[in-house]
């Protein structure tokens, strides 16, 4: 069955209201966003929402006829899963769509406590496979799951065969080389965990000093990057910091590069998926704004029969370079 | 769509002549600037959090001085100072004053400048976060903060705040103004 | 004396030979003072064809040797092969299986238990999975030991077993991509196997010179070597009932003694860390995730 003229969803980052309605009048089709604690995982100063903002921004949404969706999707602290029920109940309160969740615990409360709240799996649970998948479908209830990004797309294709729900996955941004929710790298180094406080390089240990004309980044006091004042400058996280190992100098774990499978939008698409998902919501809401735009013209491009034009993002991009990442087999 | 790599520099020549210009004028004008600003978004303040008792030096490398900044809530000051005369600060944003107009105002994303280099960032990285964060959300248009600066009269200085800032955002290469903001 | 904790090897982490491992559990089932040994591999599911035959006389001797034996499983389940084996660990054989990946819940008889991998971060998770019939949780190694003793309590409550990672490089994280094969400019489906030439992991070095962590294969691990033997008065207060010991290279039997000495209270935390030291000459020991300002800080006095 070919799935020429489908309609794809696009799925918005947003980490300020400002952002917010910036991706809604992008033309954004959802956009998802977070509460201003350590309940999701992109738990930056001065980022994210009050409940009162988070209602008006549903609001907005809804009377733009786009959705709204709240990750609540770190792993809850042991004897403190009160305030990540409570923004479970917030989220459903306030009207969100759906709310994207991780913990096990967590899914297990919401599906109980709002039978009528729609439950995605966030990628944070990493479920690679099919048979993964269906644990949380069946358990929970869950109706869509957001995939890892170590797929394939023929990868893709195989577990939308096998599953009866919906699959998100991501088309632009940072790219995890880690399995999500699944790594401590960050935490090994600061002390706070990515699962547990909600942020990966957090800020509070990121230290960048010009030494002998280069640009040095540490994180809890470790040197991950040195780079020279002509080149780009990555964000200071370790999967994408420049090492020693054995003989080998370098990039060990990945190069400082972002995701672009703009191009490969027909073959998600025939691979079954339903969302497209754009990383970002630490950028601004120009960066928003910017990539918004560009996607929903490649998406509307493909439904009409168009050709889908990509790459036009680039000097958005960490490092200036993007990859297609997993979904291509050679990545790995 | 903007390209990092065309963010204009200050003409070396302004530069040459600003260094002689008394910063007094500069200062009053900033310190009303920043109070008129934080009294049209207090939620600017929620946003910075803790991080707003923290000293920012603001730092155009285009021009021969910086600016500090302090977005205290009771005594928000903002400062015209000689780099030499800086002092202490937490965190210093350097870079092209261009660059700097157009991040307040929403063009350019932070992290993009930072990646291309056009942005530098030293000292409490957490702060400049929370406050580069602080200010996207605000949607701050520079003509109208400078009209407000007018008080009561701020319906009369809207029509010349908007077309001073719109020609200086032309010469900069910049939108200053939201009415010009490209939506094609 | 009695022993405060029950002791449990690890699955091997690393690429050893065949015949390495076939000797390492001998030994093992021989002499090593331990009650439950988890077996089989749990970081790539390339490196089973070399040793498979070797594991059922392996799992033989331990049991004659009276050690409990747990089957591992992988990490990070994705192909068809690997689903495969994964449900073939619950229905053709009637051993106990350690869960590292949530895919396996489908196929999950009782008893099982719940490896460090699986993101048992509160007691809700826990309890859910207890419910479900995991018999033990070996807690993830990055949690605070402020976690660790609600989850060990919650864990108690339910009548499951709390163990934490006490000895050997802690897995950090989990890839699609072969570390070990970017370092020696091959890909992932021509891998040459190169991870069996670290043993105990490849240390990555900061660009400062500094250790800091070790790869192997599609495993990020520490640098550092997790010891929790100048900790076990706390860890037996928390509640924590067992240990596990990940295997390394050298004397492991003598490693086990040493902590089972000083379980029983046979030695003191101090001269068990002395013995340690000995035994692993070439590694750096931390607690810091559960007692220090972050994983990689230098091992913190009790």
């Amino acid at each position: 069955m070919s799935a020429r003229g489908k309609k794809l969803e696009l799925v918005c980052p947003a980490g300020t209201p400002a952002a917010f309605r910036a991706a809604i009048d992008a033309g954004a089709h959802t956009v998802y966003c977070g509460f201003n604690d350590e309940t999701n995982a992109r738990n930056f100063p001065g980022l994210n929402f009050s409940t009162e903002e988070l209602a008006t921004s549903v609001a907005y949404a809804h009377k733009k006829g786009a959705h709204a969706l709240v990750a609540i999707n770190t792993f809850p602290r042991a004897g403190a899963v009160e305030l990540w029920h409570k923004r479970v109940d917030d989220a459903a309160k306030v009207g969100a769509d759906a709310v994207i969740l991780a913990d096990i615990g967590l899914l297990d409360y919401a599906s109980k406590k709002h039978p009528n709240l729609r439950l995605h799996l966030s990628v944070q649970a990493a479920a690679a496979n099919a048979d993964a998948i269906s644990f949380y479908a069946r358990a929970f209830g869950v109706k869509r799951v957001v995939l890892p990004r170590v797929l394939t797309v023929q990868e893709i294709a195989a577990v939308n065969r096998d599953i009866e729900i919906e699959t998100e996955v991501f088309i632009f941004g940072g790219l995890c080389v880690m399995a999500e929710g699944r790594c401590s790298l960050s935490s090994y180094a600061t002390g706070k965990s990515p699962n547990m406080n909600g942020a990966c390089s957090p800020a509070s240990h990121v230290e960048y000093r010009e030494e002998d004309d280069e640009l040095v980044s540490r994180l809890g006091g470790f040197a991950i990057h040195r780079v020279g004042a002509k080149e780009a400058a990555p964000y200071p996280t370790l999967c994408k910091g420049c090492f020693e190992a054995g003989e080998y100098k370098g990039h060990v774990f990945e190069d400082p590069s972002s995701l672009d499978a703009g191009a490969l939008i027909p073959q998600l698409a025939e691979a079954g998926v339903t969302a497209l998902k754009i990383e970002g919501r630490q950028r601004s809401r120009s960066y928003t704004e910017a990539v918004v735009r560009n996607f929903r013209k490649a998406v509307d491009d493909y439904a009409a029969g168009r050709p889908v034009v990509g790459g036009a993002l680039r000097d958005l991009t960490e490092g200036q370079t993007t990859t297609a990442g997993s979904y291509r087999k050679t990545w790995r | 769509m903007w390209n990092a790599k065309d963010i204009p520099l200050f003409p070396a020549v302004g530069a040459a002549m600003l260094r002689f210009a008394p910063l007094t004028p500069l200062s009053m004008a900033g310190a009303h600037l920043v109070k008129t600003l934080i009294r049209r978004h207090p939620s600017l303040f929620s946003r910075l959090g803790e991080q707003a008792d923290k000293v920012f030096l603001i730092d155009p490398t285009d021009l021969p001085f910086a600016f500090r900044l302090q977005p205290h809530l009771e005594a928000p000051t903002l400062e015209a100072v000689r780099r030499e005369d800086a002092g202490l600060w937490d965190a210093r944003i350097g870079g092209p004053l261009a660059a700097l107009l157009g991040l307040v105002h929403g063009v350019y994303d932070g992290d993009a400048l930072f990646f291309s280099r056009d942005l530098v960032i030293e000292g409490d990285t957490e702060a400049v976060l929370a406050l580069r964060n602080a200010i996207d959300n605000e949607e701050i248009d520079l003509a109208s903060e400078i009209a407000a600066l007018f008080g009561p009269f701020e319906h009369v200085a809207a029509t010349p705040a908007r077309k001073v800032s719109s020609a200086v955002g032309h010469f900069f290469g910049v939108a200053l103004t939201r009415e010009n903001e490209n939506h094609a | 004396m009695t022993q405060r904790f029950s002791l449990t090897v690890g699955p091997l982490q690393f690429n050893w030979s065949a015949d390495a491992f076939a000797d390492f559990y001998a030994r093992i089932a021989d002499e090593a003072p331990v009650d439950r040994v988890v077996i089989g591999e749990t970081v790539c599911s390339k490196r089973t064809p070399f040793y498979e035959d070797r594991i059922p006389a392996a799992i033989e001797r331990l049991q004659a040797g009276g050690k409990t034996v747990v089957l591992g499983s992988l990490a990070m389940v994705t192909l068809e092969r690997e689903k495969r084996a994964a449900r073939e660990l619950f229905e053709q054989t009637a051993l106990e299986v350690e869960i590292n990946d949530l895919t396996l819940m489908n196929w999950a008889r009782p008893p099982f238990s719940i490896g460090p991998l699986i993101n048992v971060y509160n007691e809700a998770t826990l309890a859910y999975l207890a419910g479900q019939g995991a018999k033990l949780f070996c807690l993830p190694p990055e949690i605070p030991f402020a976690s660790v003793e609600k989850l060990a309590h919650a864990a108690n409550q339910c009548g499951a077993v709390p163990e934490l990672w006490a000895y050997g490089r802690i897995p950090l994280a989990i890839s699609a991509r072969c570390y070990h094969a970017r370092v020696h400019g091959l890909s992932k489906d021509s891998c040459q196997f190169v991870c069996d030439k670290d043993p105990d992991g490849l240390t990555v070095n900061t660009l400062d010179g500094q250790d800091f962590l070790a790869v192997n294969g599609v495993q990020t691990m520490s640098h550092n070597y997790c010891n929790l033997i100048g900790d076990l008065d706390r860890l037996a207060a928390a509640g924590v009932r067992s240990l596990r010991l990940s295997p390394h290279t050298g004397d492991f039997v003598a490693v086990c003694k040493t902590f089972a000495d000083a379980a029983s209270g046979a030695i003191s935390g101090a001269e068990g860390l002395a013995r340690l030291k000995v035994l692993a000459p070439g590694a750096d020991f931390s607690n810091g995730f559960l007692f220090g300002s972050c994983g990689a800080a230098e091992l913190a006095p009790a």
